[in-house]
């Protein structure tokens, strides 16, 4: 799956476009941070075990953020915990997915205090929400699978990347 | 038992011990902010209390003296537990510190300070233990907005 066999030119040829190659090749091995902040860790450590395994995915949680793709931000976002999130975030290299899984992370949740980031979405850019308190690991592969389709949809990110032309935002 | 702890709090600090309530098998001590470390120190030396199982303060917003910090202690020995706890005022709250006597209170007043506001003199190392190093205001106290100084109230689902 992936990429299309457009034509084949003999054995051991087949044609299909750069963004075709590179998108899939990001969306079939996004590599998480592993990062937990609450209870919705619990449900991330769940699909990442045996009975939802993550791995058959290409989805492998990584120890370090310099390895990682996307970060799944899963809990409670403290006010202090805020700034080391942002650390890891930044420690990422590009192209990196923010992923807000759960109602604390999308808004807040159940926490609106003092002490309580309403959303993830105040300092990272996120790309996908799952709704749920906590969602059930489902709810993560979906969420998981929506992000692969994103990524799929991306034009030009690795031109401009290597400083070819713009990124084409497609609506 | 811990009849015999108050009696014996009684004849050595006399007036000092402003109250005492028995509750269901529990027995809570007001004594006198100021002797708050010669109480405690006899408590630890003199009656066994030798472990400091907590420390926090509560705020009665509206009543004067405004603050309180209790000392819950056990006696590791009998395993009895007393309460001791002393008025603070709330224009500027301020207990010394027993983390001379029961080194555990050391953290346990910098989270009284740190939530309350309620300073601890001769405190080794009184900062912010819970909350972030630059937050302002204490807040739980009772007056501390719930949903943080720079927002707007909740005023109901409707609003």
């Amino acid at each position: 799956m992936g990429i299309e066999q457009t034509k084949t030119l003999g054995n051991g040829f087949v044609t299909t476009s750069l963004d075709k190659l590179v998108n899939w090749s990001r969306a079939k091995s996004l590599w998480p941070m592993t990062f937990g902040l609450a209870c919705c860790a619990i449900e991330m450590m769940a699909t990442g075990a045996a009975r939802f395994d993550l791995d058959r995915m290409g989805v492998l949680f990584r120890a370090s953020p310099r390895q990682a793709d996307v970060i799944i931000i899963a809990g409670t976002v403290t006010k202090k915990m805020l700034p080391v999130i942002k650390t890891v975030y930044e420690q990422m290299p590009e192209p990196r997915y923010v992923i807000a899984m759960g109602a604390c992370a999308s808004s807040g949740g159940i926490f609106d205090t003092y002490s309580v980031v309403q959303g993830i979405d105040e300092a990272l850019p996120v790309d996908v929400y799952i709704p749920g308190c906590p969602p059930r690991p489902e709810g993560l592969l979906y969420g998981l699978m929506k992000l692969q389709e994103k990524i799929m949809k991306e034009r030009n990110s690795f031109g401009a990347a290597i400083g070819v032309g713009e990124v084409v935002n497609e609506a | 038992m811990s009849k015999q702890v108050v009696e014996k709090l009684k004849g050595k600090f006399g007036n000092l011990v402003l109250d005492t309530v028995e509750h269901r098998g529990e027995t809570s001590i007001r004594v006198e902010r100021a002797e708050i470390v010669a109480v405690c120190t006899f408590l630890r030396d003199d009656c066994g209390y030798n472990f400091l199982s907590d420390l926090c303060g509560v705020d009665y917003l509206g009543r004067t003296p405004r603050f309180e910090v209790v000392y819950n202690m056990y006696n590791l020995t009998n395993k009895t537990r007393l309460r001791v706890k002393v008025d603070v005022d709330g224009h500027d709250p301020r207990v010394d510190t027993v983390s001379g006597v029961w080194s555990t209170a050391n953290w346990h007043e910098r989270e009284c300070w740190d939530l309350l506001g309620i300073a601890f003199n001769n405190h080794p190392d009184l900062r912010r233990i819970l909350m972030p190093v630059d937050w302002q205001g204490h807040p739980l106290r009772k007056d501390y907005p719930l949903q943080g100084p720079d927002r707007e109230p909740y005023q109901g689902r409707l609003s």
